[in-house]
Parts: C-alpha cells; sequence; structure tokens
C-alpha cells in the first residue's frame, strides 16, 4: 500500500512537472532570461503549486496528528539560517541557470529518453554524493581505514 | 523562444501541488526531490522503497502521458560541458542547499519555513545572475 501510494504520488508530480513546463530546460532557461526571450510561465507553475499546497498542509496540520500510513510526520528539523544554506542554494542556482535542469525537473526527464538528461543527471548523483560525503566525513574515515 | 503557457503550467503546478499535499497526508513526507533522490543514494536508510517508487511514478507518468497523445515540449539549449558543469554545481547546491525547487519552493514554502523562503530567494536571484551573465555578457 505505502508503495503503491508513493508510486501514484510521483505519477502525479511526474505529470505536473511535464505539462508545467518544468520538464524543459529551454522553457527554465527562458523563465530566467528578463533581457532576452523571457517567458514567464514558471511563475504560474509556482502559483498554482502553492494555490494547493498551502490550504492542503494547513488542513492537513489542523487535523492530524500523524499521516494516514505513518505512525508520524517526518518533517525537517532544521531552522537555522546559516552559510551552508546560502552558499548551497545559490550554488544550486547557478547550476540551474547553466544547465536549466534542477532535480525535479529531470527525473521524470528520462522518460523522453534525451541523452543530455542522462549527462545532467550523473553529473548531479556525482555532486550530491560529494557533498554528502562531506557532510558524513566518508572521506576522512576512508582516509584512516 | 518557448510559447508562454500559463493555464497549462498553472495546472502543473497543482498537480505538483497536489502531489505534495497527498505525500504529506498519507506518509508526512516533503515531496522535495532532493531529499526523495538522497533516499535511493548512499548512505541507505530505509527510506529508499518508497524513495524508489516515487521516483519511478514520475518518470511512468509523462511516458503514459505520451503514449496517450500528450504532447511534451523538451529541448536543451545547453552543451554536454555545460550539462556537466552544471549538474556537479546543482548536485553540490542542493544537498548543501537541503532542497531545490520542489521541497523549497513548493513544501516549504507552503508550510512557511523561513529557511525555504532564504533559500527560493537565494537560487532564484543566482539563476536569474547565471543566466544573465551567460546569455548577455559572456
Amino acid at each position: 500500500m505505502k508503495l503503491f501510494s508513493a508510486l501514484l504520488f510521483g505519477a502525479i508530480f511526474g505529470l505536473g512537472i511535464a505539462v508545467s513546463g518544468m520538464i524543459n530546460p529551454a522553457k527554465v532557461l527562458n523563465f530566467f532570461d528578463l533581457a532576452g526571450t523571457w517567458d514567464p510561465s514558471l511563475a504560474f507553475v509556482m502559483a498554482g503549486g502553492l494555490a494547493v499546497a498551502i490550504p492542503g498542509y494547513l488542513a492537513i496540520f489542523r487535523n492530524r496528528r500523524a499521516p494516514i500510513l505513518e505512525s508520524q510526520f517526518s518533517l525537517p528539523q532544521a531552522t537555522s539560517i546559516d552559510a551552508r544554506l546560502i552558499g548551497g542554494a545559490a550554488l544550486f542556482g547557478v547550476g540551474w541557470g547553466i544547465a536549466g535542469f534542477c532535480p525535479g525537473g529531470a527525473i521524470p526527464a528520462l522518460s523522453l529518453f534525451n541523452l543530455d538528461t542522462v549527462i545532467f543527471l550523473l553529473s548531479m548523483v556525482a555532486g550530491m554524493l560529494l557533498a554528502r560525503g562531506w557532510n558524513t566525513n566518508w572521506f576522512r574515515r576512508a582516509a584512516e581505514a | 523562444m518557448t510559447e508562454f503557457t500559463p493555464l497549462l503550467s498553472l495546472l502543473g503546478g497543482a498537480l505538483i501541488g497536489l502531489s505534495a499535499v497527498l505525500l504529506m497526508a498519507f506518509h508526512g513526507r516533503i515531496a522535495g526531490m532532493t531529499g526523495i533522490m538522497a533516499g535511493v543514494l548512499p548512505p541507505w536508510s530505509a527510506n529508499w522503497r518508497w524513495s524508489t517508487a516515487f521516483l519511478l511514478g514520475s518518470i511512468v507518468a509523462p511516458l503514459v502521458y505520451r503514449l496517450a497523445g500528450g504532447v511534451i515540449a523538451f529541448s536543451v539549449p545547453v552543451a554536454a560541458p555545460g550539462l556537466i558543469v552544471g549538474g556537479i554545481a546543482v548536485g553540490i547546491g542542493v544537498t548543501l542547499g537541503a532542497g531545490c525547487p520542489s521541497g523549497h519552493g513548493i513544501c516549504g514554502l507552503a508550510r512557511f519555513s523561513p529557511r525555504s523562503l532564504v533559500a527560493v530567494i537565494t537560487f532564484m536571484i543566482a539563476a536569474f545572475v547565471t543566466v544573465y551573465v551567460i546569455r548577455h555578457i559572456l
């Protein structure tokens, strides 16, 4: 049941990414190109998403002490606004502006069987593992072993 | 040029928001692609099963949409070196920044997280500046 529901919610997510245009790097890059071929569509993606997610979340947190299929909510615990958050977000923004792909756009784009998507995703996974290696001190442990 | 698609983008955004609400209601989880991808990468945790299911669903749905006759506009106006450099920057950035547009931009903002608001403002400014520099200065 949990796997089926996760598959279904992933499908809704992927369909939304495809229909909205977030799947398309050309469209993403045009959204950021204010001084050139500006395409404001992606602002509507965020508006549509928040128009559903804000009342939805409010209803959930007001009415339920636990989710339907799990014993508790798994919400991010971090609250500090620090250099890691801002530096990471800035680095992500630079990469997004270079490649036009973000994680949520690139995974559903695998459905289009395009080599560019694979090149981006492999590089992204390498970056994620590198950063997680720093986070978890794998490299230090590997060096000590 | 890409076509301005306010209605389709609004509809697609609403679907992304619906996915986020359902995943929170049923699983108590944030529908952020960074966290969900981290679930299928080492060091593995118990999250890998539902994370894999969510990722598979997100790939299968556009496939079914196309098989049913739907058209998905897609083009990558970036050469391989840009995809590699951009990909590595995105991977490191979302891991350190603990989120991307889906996690911070939809889920985080929807639960009024100050961290997410700072992250969204930061990565949007960075992306606007980057595209301006690449397309109009370099």
